[in-house]
């Protein structure tokens, strides 16, 4: 099969509820395989549960998740396992297991799903951690960690097994304006050297300008647009038009 | 009238909800365990935890329920001159009840709230979906390891209990009232049957899945930042609590 014909990951009339809320009212999209698709859109939205839905964390009402033609939603538990693998996904705040040394949170799916010897491991997680530019660090516990150090541990522990696709969650939500620009450049670093399908959700359109192959735009449960950057920039719909210039465009939104 | 009735069936479907939760995680820790891979290492640091660490807390407590216990019997015995079996008594009410019971509690105290505020945190601070997204299952990882070295180092806690607080009854009789000693450990033995030990030890099994079962039910199911998990840690304690002295009758009819 020709690369980038199939597509990686196929999102097939996606629907979810909590409880009588819906969150997600029908999302139908397809990620080509090395690209780097950003998903914007309003807290609330349902950024976080779409993520969540792509890695099987949660599962939908309706619809289906098909990664490498292995519908995720129908999968036994054993083979949505081996599917997981595949993935990396870095959490909002790293989501570090602070029990653990960075060394230990970057060997941990090593360890735990390789048979790699010590120094094996060592040496790859030192690759990770060059990777995201940081060293002299493996043996500090999170908390010692700033929030933008955290998150490059993060990715550290995201890239470990090798992952075709890596999911990353607002990764720079809290940070200042040159932290985002590094966790921009490293983004687009990882996909470079590891030749990998990127979905990104945030609210920060300096990132999303920074890495994004294709745009897309979540509102209340939705995807209203999806485009390139360019065709994104110059949408007609008055809601990205509102989100792109950082206004207010109806009442509703006041709420918020 | 009404809003009571209401208020009621809230009140009754959330335990009932917690019931459940807590019966899962206990059904799904079971399944669990017999799938590889096996956390030798994770066992044995929670062996220590729940066992070796919560040694001197035990030796206190039964150390000193046995001195009571030797005091208020030694006292009402002297009124029908059965000083003699005041050792027996209180090696019956050890190793029958008292010993499994506050061991049991204790152990709820400082090892409950421990895996209930432990899971609760990584549960807000979406560590435990990153086990999840490492395609490590929580459960496995988590909670199999906690449940089970509950329900080996309860009965150990308590056999260390038994012999401890036989002792602290013996230091009564002899230092306070000029018991015999030797007349004091063959009344102690001579109505002691194997099977009041064993009882003992295996409601001190059963009580370990009680706490353990509670708090890692109360951490997994934890919602609502800081506050969730000092809610989930409290009525760990309390549910724990409670369900150990509500299952130790049910034990007792039936273990007799």
């Amino acid at each position: 099969m020709a690369a980038g014909t199939e597509p990686k990951i196929a999102v097939i009339g996606l629907k979810k509820s909590f409880g009588e809320k819906p969150v997600l009212r029908g999302i139908d999209l397809e990620i080509m395989p090395g690209e780097s698709l950003v998903l914007v859109g309003g807290s609330g939205a349902g950024k976080s549960v779409f993520l969540k839905h792509l890695i099987g964390l949660l599962l939908p009402d309706e619809g289906h998740v098909i990664v490498d033609g292995i519908d995720l939603t129908l999968a036994e538990p054993s083979v949505a396992l081996r599917l997981r693998k595949k993935f990396g996904m870095s959490f909002q705040e790293g989501a570090l297991f602070d029990s653990m040394t960075v060394f230990g949170n970057i060997a941990f799916p090593l360890r735990r799903h390789t048979d790699m010897d010590q120094a094996a491991v060592a040496a790859r997680v030192r690759e990770c951690l060059e990777l995201v530019r940081l060293e002299n660090v493996e043996d500090r516990y999170p908390a010692e960690l700033s929030g933008g150090m955290r998150r490059r541990v993060g990715f550290a522990r995201a890239i470990a097994l090798e992952p075709d696709i890596l999911l990353f969650d607002e990764p720079t939500t809290g940070l200042d304006p040159i932290n985002t620009a590094v966790i921009a450049r490293l983004i687009n670093r990882m996909r470079r050297e590891l030749r990998v399908t990127a979905v990104t959700i945030t609210h920060d359109m300096n990132l999303a300008w920074k890495v994004a192959d294709r745009l897309a735009m979540l509102r209340e449960g939705r995807i209203i647009a999806l485009d390139d950057p360019e065709g994104f920039r110059t949408s007609p719909d008055p809601y990205v038009r509102a989100f792109l210039e950082g206004e207010v465009i109806d009442e509703e939104e006041v709420a918020v | 009238m009404l809003r009571w009735l209401d208020g009621f069936g809230r009140a009754t479907i959330r335990a009932l909800e917690d019931l459940g939760r807590f019966f899962n995680i206990l059904a799904q820790s079971v399944l669990w365990t017999f799938r590889p891979p096996f956390d030798w290492a994770e066992w044995l640091r929670q062996m220590v935890r729940v066992g070796w660490d919560s040694i001197p807390v035990v030796f206190l407590t039964t150390m000193f329920t046995g001195m009571v216990l030797a005091l208020q019997t030694y006292r009402g015995f002297e009124r029908f001159h059965a000083e003699g079996f005041v050792g027996s008594v209180v090696a019956l009410s050890l190793t029958r009840e008292l010993a499994p019971v506050l061991t049991g509690l204790m152990v709820t105290g400082r090892v409950g709230s421990a895996m209930a505020a432990e899971l609760g945190t990584m549960r807000v601070t979406e560590q435990i979906d990153a086990l999840y997204a490492m395609a490590t299952e929580p459960v496995q990882y988590l909670v199999v390891p906690r449940v089970g070295a509950s329900l080996i180092m309860l009965p150990f806690l308590t056999l260390v209990g038994d012999a401890i607080g036989i002792v602290g009854g013996w230091l009564v009789a002899v230092g306070i009232f000029n018991a015999n000693s030797f007349l004091y450990w063959q009344r102690s033995f001579q109505y002691l049957e194997v099977n009041d030990v064993t009882s003992g030890l295996i409601k001190a099994a059963f009580f370990g899945l009680v706490l353990a079962g509670m708090g890692c039910s109360k951490g997994f199911y934890t919602s609502g930042g800081a506050e969730g998990v000092g809610r989930a840690t409290t009525s760990a304690v309390v549910m724990g609590s409670l369900g150990i002295l509500v299952s130790d009758f049910f034990l007792t009819k039936v273990l007799f």
